[in-house]
Order: C-alpha cells, then structure tokens, then sequence
C-alpha cells in the first residue's frame, strides 16, 4: 500500500473546512495524533478559541478488558462548549469507538451547538454509526486489523503517516 | 511468595500497604492521578469508569474526611458507595469481620474500602478473598492500626511531587507523634521508594518507636535541629485519643516545645512546605498563623486525596 504524505493531506483537509469556519468555530484534537493534526489546522485556519484537547483513556468501552490506559493525560477544552460548533480531530478514523468516546467526554463539558468531525485518513472497519465530514483521504481497501497506521511528528514539527504490522 | 498486593501480571490488585510497593507502580498511580485533579473543574464531575461497581466502605474506625474522600472519588467515576458504619452495625451485635465481608460480597460488592483500628486486618481481608477464589474484588486500605494508610501517603507524594518536582534533592521532616502514626510509616515507606535522599523524624522520645531508625530516617528529638534547611515539613496530629499512660507532658507544653511556629518553620528552606494529613489540633501541633499561611498546602492535599483515590479505585477496578 502507497502510504500518503501527511503533509499534503494536511493541508487538503485545512482547505475542506475553511470555506466553513465561522468566528466562533472551535477545534478539539484526540490525543495524540490528532491533537498535534488539530494544532496545525488551528493555526493554519487562524481559529479563534482556544485549542481543546481530549484524552479519551477515561471514556474507552475497553476499560473492563483492557484497564486503564497506561499514563493517561489531560483532558483541555480551554472554550465554552455550551452553544459552540465545534470540529473534532483526529487522524485515523479506524472503528468509530475513539470518536465514541470523545463526544461522550466532549458533552459533559456542556453542550455545544453541533460537533462535527475532521480526520486525515479514513481507514475503513467502521463498527458504529459514525462518519466524518472532512476526510482528506479515503483508503480504497480496508487496512486489515493486524495493521496500525498512525500519524507521527518529528522534532522540526513535520507530520507523517506510519503503518506498523502488529506481529 | 508474591507481593499480596499485585496479581499474577504484577499489577495491582490490592493496595493494603505503601512498604514494599515498587516504585515504578507509585509512579504510576502518581501519574494517573494528575488528569483526574481536572475532572473537578468541568459541569459533569463524572467519569464512567467504575459504572455498575459497587464500592463499599467499611469502616470499623470512625473518620470523616478519609470516608468522604473515598466517597467523592467513587462517585467520580461512577460507582454506586455504600457507606457502613460497623460501629454501630453487625460488629457491635458480634459477627466477625470475614463473616461480615462474606456478607456483602453475596450483595456483590466489587471493592472494599477499610479502615480499622486493628493492624492487618485489610490484609486478612484480601487473603480471605484469595483464598475463596475471589480475585475479581479488590480492597483498598483507608488506614489500619499503626500500621499503614497508603492513600494518604500516596497524596501525599503527589503533593510533594506538585510543588518540588523532584524527590531525589529533598530534605523531608515528618514531625510529631510517630508511634501512634499509620501516616508516618506510609509517608517514610514512599519517601524511601521514590529516592528522597534525607527523610527526618522529629519528636520526643516518647513519641518515637524505639527502632524507627532501622526505616532509614535520621532522627531528631531536638525540633529546631531538624528544621534546619528542610524542603517539606510534614506535621502529624497528636492522636490522643490512642494515647494511655504518662507519654506527654500537656498539650501546652507540647505546642511549646514540638509545635510547628513561625520562628520554627523559619529555620526550613524559605520556600519549605507545609503539610498535615488532618484534622489539626491548632495550638497543639501546629500553630494556627501557620497553618493558615502561604507555605501551607494542607487544603491543595485534601483536594488531591480525591485525584488520588480516583487513580487507585480506577487502577484496580480493572485489573
């Protein structure tokens, strides 16, 4: 599989919400990945609130099974939620049950006018009904489950996608 | 033997004792600890965490803060508490402790907080539990005789670990009355685990065990001794109630020789903390403009009990 340049996907997806970011629009990026996505596009479509971030380890249906996730970090939604429309972020939208969990988080924060959700590559293995309304790539096959892809950031800030094969 | 408090994966199953805990575990329930101090700012001060356990706390000691605390922190995350106050309750009618324990575990209990004025009896709990094949249910000590309150040491060190950072360039003084002390031994035991390279007792004679050198303390009966250059000073309360016999002069006498004043807490590092697990005696132990004043953080310790207490009940509900 061709792995896409995180860069220019980046900057598709900045260009996808632009045409639809209002004064009060605000972003909330799920750690880690989309948090660093989040703080790109935060910068680059000039927002205005304040970045939130959401760490979800609280909120995961797999707490029972698997535990706590190790070294969980803070939860920020440094905004009034009450009344916000607020984009989501993340950068591999898998299963749907990362993005389950945040708006599950997200709403006991206050409840904001619509959320809408902003990921870089949509993978494909759906198992809730949950789609994002800006994706600037779409996978053609589904990556099987054995396969992790996952956006990473080097020291100068640059952003890029990895597959790691679980073994 | 294993360690009675972690599993066959090496976590945490119990937390009955701060002795022998290994550091890298009260590194993490420190850090797990940290996200949870914010969920008091937000509308909903609810995590789902724990929905659908049952938390019981059972307290065969009277307390009122540990007790709330605990209870604050389950119903964070979701748990339905059940408070029982066994002094006045089936004890008192004379059931014994595992019969009570077996009692509530047929109510389908999925933790135990216990507190009791006997030393062990949270680890004779957990043992009954294993040896009834009932590892699924996990018991968190709430202070145990003279023997050990880990939470509190635990908030404690993330108290410390708050406002110093670091542990291993402190000088650390725990004053007052360490016989009767469960907090001390907690406090000691973690201070040793995460590296504090000095860790000072200070007390009278009488209010020392006789051996507490053999804990790795230096030990001072002369408090303005001990104060000198300390990072963190943490008071421990006069528990007269546990006292029988000529172990004091009177509590004036004390205050004046062994309570924490100004001119005392000056001779500490300028930016030394102020720390006491509660409740205070004021004009007892510590003196009341202390207590009050900007090196103190007695109230930031109250708040990260309930971050703490979260960690714990959260690390263990799902192991």
């Amino acid at each position: 599989m061709q792995i896409p340049d995180a860069e220019v996907l980046c900057r598709e997806l900045a260009e996808q919400i632009r045409p639809h970011v209002t004064a009060d629009t605000a972003l909330v990026g799920i750690r880690t990945g989309g948090l660093w996505l989040a703080e790109r596009l935060h910068d680059v479509l000039g927002i205005q609130a304040p970045l939130g971030a959401i760490d979800v380890s609280f909120y995961r249906d797999d707490y029972g099974s698997k535990g706590l996730h190790a070294r969980p970090q803070r939860t920020e939604i440094p905004f009034d939620v009450d009344g916000a429309p607020v984009i989501l972020v993340d950068d591999v939208l898998y299963t749907g049950r990362t993005t389950r969990a945040a708006l599950n988080e997200l709403f006991d924060f206050g409840r904001p006018a619509r959320v809408d959700l902003a990921v870089l590559v949509d993978r494909g293995g759906r198992e809730l009904p949950i789609a994002a309304r800006y994706c600037a790539h779409t996978l053609a096959e589904p990556l099987p489950a054995a396969h992790n892809l996952e956006l990473q950031r080097a020291t100068d800030g640059a952003l890029s996608l990895q597959l790691i094969t679980r073994g | 033997m294993r360690n009675p408090q972690l599993n066959k994966h090496g976590e945490l199953q119990h937390l009955l004792t701060l002795d022998g805990l290994p550091r890298d575990i009260i590194n993490t329930i420190l850090d797990t600890a940290a996200p949870f101090t914010e969920v008091a700012e937000r509308e909903v001060k609810k995590l789902p965490l724990l929905r659908g356990k049952s938390v019981f706390n059972l307290f065969f000691e009277n307390s009122t803060r540990t007790r709330t605390t605990f209870e604050i922190a389950a119903k964070r995350l979701s748990a339905d508490v059940v408070n029982l106050n066994i002094n006045t309750s089936s004890a008192a009618k004379g059931e014994s402790l595992l019969d009570t324990v077996d009692n509530l575990c047929a109510m389908q209990a999925d933790m135990f907080v216990v507190r009791h004025a006997a030393s062990g009896a949270p680890m004779l709990i957990a043992q009954h539990l294993q040896n009834t094949g009932r590892d699924h249910i996990h018991v968190v000590n709430a202070g145990d005789g003279r023997h050990a309150h880990p939470t509190q040491g635990l908030l404690d060190m993330y108290t410390i670990r708050h406002f110093k950072r670091d542990f291993t360039n402190l000088t650390v003084a725990i004053v007052g009355d360490v016989l009767h002390s469960r907090v001390a031994r907690s406090q000691i035991a973690a201070l040793t685990t995460l590296g504090v390279p000095e860790v000072r007792v200070i007390g009278p004679r009488t209010l020392l065990p006789t051996e507490v050198g053999k804990l790795g303390v230096r030990v001072f009966n002369d408090m303005r001794e001990g104060m000198k250059g300390v990072d963190v000073v943490m008071m421990l309360r006069l528990q007269n109630e546990r006292m029988n016999g000529a172990l004091l002069p009177t509590p004036q006498e004390y205050y004046k020789i062994w309570g924490l004043t100004a001119d005392k807490l000056a001779l500490a590092k300028p930016d030394a903390i102020v720390m006491h697990p509660g409740p205070m005696n004021r004009g007892v132990e510590i003196d009341s403009a202390v207590a009050d004043g900007a090196q103190a953080v007695i109230l930031p310790q109250v708040t990260f009990g309930i971050a703490v207490r979260m960690a714990v009940m959260s690390m263990l509900g799902s192991n």
